[in-house]
């Protein structure tokens, strides 16, 4: 899931400073999840934007806002009131604020913003995070990442700041290279820390190229909603 | 006589260290040079201390190289990516700076920018092996470099740690960094002679000159500061008391004092003392003076 949480009041008020009216969109998704954007927080904002003197025209929480299919076809029935809105504001993580920005052709506004979950994919209690780095060097470091355990992500080792066990940062976060350390003398395995390690290949950490020409990452045919303005050509598409 | 010589030829060598200020004005930067230089072997020079944003350290160092007294560079892993933290390198050479001591580099969280981003590209150890790269006539990438540096490279060493994984993973690091390429190393504040010396027992077989780092006590809440905040000081609590126990106009006095007999006490044991003054740049030839330096 994709964690989200609500802007201030006041920057969404500030979006919509030059708009009268406004149509809501929420999602039952993950935004619900986050209490940022499910039916309920959609009502109260409806409740909060019309005490503030915006005229509310519609709402919606759709099942998943990241389909766009889903919201053409949830929309059906709310045309007019989204006609009628001089804008439409969105209760979910990025990615539904861009979905509905692609598909109504209508100035679009977040109301969320989405919260780095450092590596975490999914909810689950748990404490294991991928960092994603496309390098993996877990063989090093007894099966836990330096690169999410560790606050600087460092691969070299502990850095000077740890305090009984616990990261400078914070009193409650573990030292993720004393966890490490912990680790591996439990498996025998504390020669892995006289390995010497490269730096990162940050090149790896970036979504390749490749990945990016494809409709796995979100290069789409163009959406089929007759209001959404032109969209771009389709690189993947010209390549070939 | 240049660090690098007064240490690989087993003399016991003596640095200190000072931050540049936040602003343009150099005054303060050209005094402790002025009082420090001919003293010391040599100076560190911080970088953007605990994230605090400050003049650069690179200019500073240069400042020092002009006016007579040798730094040390300070370079974290903290603000520069390997490019910038390279291209900065080779400027040092040829401003004149020779000593280079690689950190990783404290948090942007905790200093006076939280919001800045923590670079992080290389950390202390990659660093250390990029410099050896560089004296090598190449850059990370393998390119060779039209003219070449010969640095002086040094590292940090905690002596006191709380948990047997932080003791641990403190001398894995250390002989990490040797293997990068340190060729001395400055440890942090140390106030016990007998942790010092288990410390020095274990580190001695590694063969690199280690200079003992102390930071004069100022008061006893001070000293209670450190213990609970900075991570790698202990202050035993009979020093403390003496904190204490001296009266408002003999707390500096008390303060020097102490450092000067820690010093006596824990030189036959290294290589070198780093003196870390905080605001007292100007006391350190006194604190040399009682130390028999």
């Amino acid at each position: 899931m994709i964690l989200s949480e609500q802007k201030h009041f006041d920057e969404i008020i500030a979006y919509l400073e030059k708009d009268q009216s406004v149509f809501i969109m929420g999602c039952k998704g993950c935004a619900q999840s986050s209490g940022s954007g499910g039916p309920k927080q959609v009502e109260e904002m409806k409740n909060k934007l019309t005490e503030a003197g915006k005229k509310v025209t519609g709402t919606k929480a759709v099942d998943f806002l990241c389909e766009k299919a889903l919201i053409k076809s949830e929309l059906k029935g709310k045309i007019e009131q989204l006609k009628a809105a001089d804008s439409v504001l969105v209760l979910t993580c990025g990615i539904g604020v861009q979905c509905v920005a692609a598909a109504v052709n209508k100035p679009v506004y977040p109301g969320c913003n989405t919260v780095n979950l450092g590596g975490s994919r999914g909810e689950w209690e748990g404490s294991e995070r991928c960092f994603e780095c496309g390098q993996c060097l877990l063989f090093h470091t007894g099966g836990i990442c330096p690169l999410t355990a560790c606050t600087k992500s460092l691969v070299s080792g502990a850095c000077g700041g740890a305090n009984n066990g616990k990261c400078e940062i914070s009193k409650d976060r573990d030292c993720g290279w004393e966890l490490i350390y912990n680790r591996l003398k439990a498996k025998g395995q504390l020669n892995r820390l006289a390995d010497m390690m490269k730096p990162l290949d940050h090149k790896k950490i970036m979504p390749r190229p490749e990945m990016m020409g494809t409709p796995k990452y979100g290069l789409e045919n163009p959406p089929k909603v007759e209001a959404s303005p032109a969209p771009p050509a389709n690189p993947a598409k010209e390549v070939k | 006589m240049s660090l690098q010589s007064r240490l690989e030829s087993g003399q016991f060598a003596i640095s200190c260290e000072f931050g540049p200020l936040k602003g343009t004005d150099t005054h303060e930067i050209k005094e402790n040079i002025e009082v420090l230089k001919g003293k010391v072997d040599a100076a560190n020079v911080t970088d953007q201390q605990s994230s605090v944003m400050r003049l650069s350290g690179l200019i500073t160092a240069s400042l020092c190289v002009q006016g007579g007294l040798e730094p040390i560079f300070q370079m974290t892993c903290r603000d520069r990516n390997r490019i910038a933290l390279q291209s900065d390198l080779l400027g040092a050479w040829v401003m004149g700076i020779k000593n280079v001591l690689a950190l990783t580099g404290d948090l942007p969280a905790l200093g006076d920018h939280p919001q800045a981003k923590g670079v992080f590209d290389l950390d202390s150890v990659t660093l250390l092996s990029a410099i050896t790269r560089l004296n090598e006539g190449f850059d990370m990438s393998g390119n060779e470099l039209k003219g070449k540096p010969a640095f002086f490279p040094g590292a940090v060493v905690k002596v006191e740690s709380n948990t047997e994984a932080s003791t641990e993973l403190q001398i894995a690091k250390m002989q990490k960094k040797i293997a990068a390429g340190a060729k001395f190393f400055q440890t942090q504040a140390v106030y016990d002679p007998k942790s010092f010396e288990k410390f020095m027992k274990r580190v001695e077989k590694f063969k690199v000159p280690v200079m003992m780092g102390i930071i004069p006590l100022k008061n006893a809440g001070f000293a209670k500061f450190m213990n609970a905040n900075v991570a790698g000081i202990r202050v035993p609590d009979d020093l403390i008391q003496k904190m204490s126990a001296a009266a408002k106009e003999d707390r500096e006095k008390t303060g020097i004092q102490i450092a000067a007999d820690l010093i006596k006490k824990m030189k036959p044991m290294c290589q070198g003392v780093h003196i870390m003054a905080i605001g007292w740049e100007k006391k350190v030839p006194q604190i040399m003076a009682l130390a028999g330096l």
